[in-house]
């Protein structure tokens, strides 16, 4: 039951992670593909964790596992943040 | 079935990769570039994940994804009018040189098959783990790298001082970042002492598991690139005397403990039975330090000033620049 539970979370990850490249390279501008890109990040990333560690026996393995997903989480939002405000403030400077 | 399904994602991974490859080379715009280098060297330490060699896993990822686009992405700045126009080739020159990679690469090929076919490629290995208790450590890689060809890595640590010497020799210092905006500062608050912790973990681990020198002094160059990046620059903060000791360090302690084992027991490095542990362990924290503060010189780039009485009237340090 539970590595039901784990396959059918890390599939939706999955999914997250097909639309948001999908997303990232059919949108139109950078703002709209940072946006999909970020839904991957995180609700893609915190899906297949969350399987993985259902998926995994040891409290180790689980902590680091979470570990991974805050560090991930931490530097694809302050990444996307920098790249969104370089591009903005380009844009006002070629106004 | 589980074998198939491997095979299938070997075979994916492969294939990314020579495509990444191809696309890299092929790309016209260097940042563009530089960008897909990184992305290669993640999937290049996949495969090594895949091939069960974690230590050059973990290697690639520091190394070949983090720190080289860094200082890659630095460096493409330096020279600003000549990187502007791509040069032209003839159609000749282009010729010869897709020619002679061509045929270099014919000769490595010939030259690995020919290894392949001769060299029983399990002897050295079973040498390695037979002769594992006497090295002092029990992760065979860092017997390899420490003990066995101990000479190996002193010298790959003169190549990576050599190397900082020429940066510092050839350019003064880049100039600095601006101060970060609030949420990179507040996330380096706290990743830079994470990553300090990791790379303490990585030079500890790496006797009995996959982690040592190389990969904990990235680790710690990132963190200080990272503060460099935020704007927290080490101009005038930084005992330049003490850089020059790090910086020197670990190869001065490698030659040390080489010599007096010289000394002690008629071989260069050859460490004395008991020993080998504690002075594996001292060596690797002392190649931690210089390799984390050679790569962090080479990412900052130049002379800081004090190094030396400075004659050139810009003080680039005081010109700050915005780069993300």
């Amino acid at each position: 039951m539970i590595d039901l539970v784990a396959i059918l979370l890390i599939f939706v990850g999955l999914f997250f992670f097909l639309s948001g490249s999908i997303g990232l390279l059919r949108l139109p501008d950078l703002f709209t593909r940072l946006h999909a890109l970020a839904k991957a990040d995180n609700v893609g990333l915190a899906c297949v964790a969350v399987g993985v560690v259902l998926l995994e026996a040891s409290l180790l393995a689980s902590l680091k596992i979470l570990l991974i997903w805050l560090l991930i989480m931490a530097a694809s939002s302050v990444s996307s943040h920098l790249i969104a405000r370089d591009a903005l403030r380009r844009e006002q400077a070629d106004d | 079935m589980i074998d198939l399904l491997w095979l299938m994602v070997d075979a994916l991974l492969v294939t990314l990769l020579l495509i990444l490859g191809w696309i890299t080379c092929a790309s016209t715009d260097i940042k563009r570039g530089i960008t897909l280098f990184t992305a290669f060297g993640l999937l290049l330490a996949l495969i090594w994940a895949r091939l069960r060699a974690p230590d050059l896993a973990l290697a690639e990822a520091v190394i070949g994804a983090g720190i080289s686009g860094a200082l890659l992405l630095r460096a493409i700045n330096d020279h600003k009018p000549l990187g502007s126009s791509t040069p032209q080739r003839s159609a000749w020159m282009t010729w010869s040189i897709n020619l002679m990679a061509l045929a270099l690469f014919c000769v490595m090929s010939w030259s690995m098959w020919l290894t392949l076919d001769q060299v029983d490629s399990t002897r050295l290995s079973q040498l390695v783990l037979s002769q594992l208790d006497d090295s002092g450590v029990s992760n065979p890689v860092t017997a390899v790298l420490l003990n066995f060809r101990a000479y190996d890595t002193l010298l790959e640590l003169a190549v990576v001082l050599t190397a900082v010497l020429a940066i510092l020799a050839l350019s003064p210092m880049r100039s600095a970042f601006q101060p970060a905006g609030v949420l990179l500062t507040g996330m380096l608050r706290w990743l830079v002492p994470v990553l300090i912790v990791s790379a303490g973990y990585l030079l500890w681990v790496g006797a009995h598991a996959p982690g040592g020198a190389f990969q904990a002094g990235a680790m710690l160059a990132a963190a200080m690139i990272l503060l460099h990046q935020g704007g927290y620059h080490s101009g005038s903060g930084l005992n330049l005397m003490l850089l020059r000791v790090l910086l020197v360090i670990g190869i001065a302690l490698f030659v040390g403990i080489g010599l007096v084992m010289m000394l002690l027991n008629q071989s260069f490095l050859d460490y004395s039975p008991g020993w080998a542990g504690l002075l594996i362990l001292v060596i690797e924290t002392a190649a931690t330090v210089s390799i984390a503060a050679a790569l962090t010189l080479a990412f900052v780039g130049g002379r800081p000033d004090g190094w030396e009485p400075v004659t050139d009237s810009s003080n680039p340090s005081n010109s700050a620049e915005f780069n993300s």
